[in-house]
């Protein structure tokens, strides 16, 4: 019998790759933002799953909106990056330091 | 008895492919693990009803998230394994670090689950009607202002991302589309009566 654990053990398997992502690749900004995305899907099958156990379809509304900022994020994120490479010729992350923060 | 196998399937096809989209050595490989990834999670969520949810994450993410990693992986020019120094060096740390987060991660919902609830099959749908219809009411009615600050959210990532990668460049020859419309017959052509075999000069 499949049971809300199984789906949120799947979840958090999924965090954890994303997490080890970022820490494996730390200096390539590309597979940084893949990471985050596998976070963000994570957090969507936890709200999948909830909504299924609990009965309420709040849980597929904000999955939705978390797909949405998904979304929004890669798109702003990955056009920083590309006029980042454009003034600089490289992603790492390392070498980011313009703003001296 | 073949849910159990579809979730199983889904589940450690989805989970197998995250790890090697993070592992892969080449970033174009990363974005096709991704994708993998991204199809069986939407089998994980059909599994439970959530049609719509995977639909989305199929459209979304697989046409459009994607597609944009990808072109941005070919288009620029990088030395991706000079960017896999240390690869081996965060290794350790991150193994020992995410083994913890799981094992927390997971120990909790077993603790939270120690209480026999279960989760049941079915969609949080009615009866009656479909799992898209149950949601446009929902979304159309109590959500309709976050549903459209969503929207907002979008139009403010698509003008962002226009404005930050524009860039004005001298050396294209751009349309000039003030002065094609004011361009008249006269200014463009002419009449010429050449005569029999001389040719007109342009």
């Amino acid at each position: 019998m499949i049971g809300l654990t199984h789906y949120l053990t799947v979840s958090a398997i999924l965090f954890g790759t994303g997490v080890f992502g970022i820490f494996l690749n730390r200096k390539n900004l590309i597979i940084i933002l893949m990471a985050i995305e596998l976070i963000l899907l994570s957090v969507n099958i936890n709200l999948v799953a909830f909504s299924a156990y609990l009965h309420d379809l709040v849980g597929q509304v904000f999955a939705m909106f978390v797909l949405t900022v998904a979304a929004g994020e890669a798109a702003i994120g990955l056009a920083i990056l590309v006029i980042y490479f454009r003034s600089r010729g490289t992603i790492a992350v390392d070498d980011v330091n313009r703003m001296k923060g | 008895m073949v849910q159990i196998l579809a979730f199983y399937l889904f589940a450690i096809v989805t989970c197998v492919s995250g790890v090697l989209c993070v592992t892969a050595r080449n970033p174009v490989h990363s974005v096709l693990w991704l994708i993998l990834a991204f199809f069986n999670a939407a089998g994980l969520m059909v599994l439970v009803g959530a049609e719509f949810i995977a639909m989305l994450l199929v459209i979304v993410y697989v046409g459009a998230v994607a597609v944009l990693f990808l072109f941005v992986v070919m288009m620029l020019d990088i030395d991706f394994a000079e960017l896999r120094t240390g690869f081996a060096r965060y290794l350790p740390l991150g193994i020992a670090l995410v083994a913890l987060l799981a094992a927390e991660i997971i120990f909790a919902e077993s603790a939270w689950n120690a209480g026999g609830l279960s989760l049941s099959g079915t969609a949080p749908t009615p009866e009656t009607v479909p799992n898209i219809q149950a949601l446009g009411i929902l979304i159309y009615t109590r959500y309709l202002y976050i549903f459209e600050g969503a929207g907002l959210v979008l139009l403010v990532a698509l003008i962002g991302a226009i404005v930050l990668t524009h860039r004005k460049r001298g050396d294209v020859r751009s349309q000039n589309v003030s002065h094609q419309n004011m361009r008249r017959p006269q200014d463009a052509t002419r009449n010429t009566q050449p005569p029999v075999g001389q040719g007109v000069e342009l």
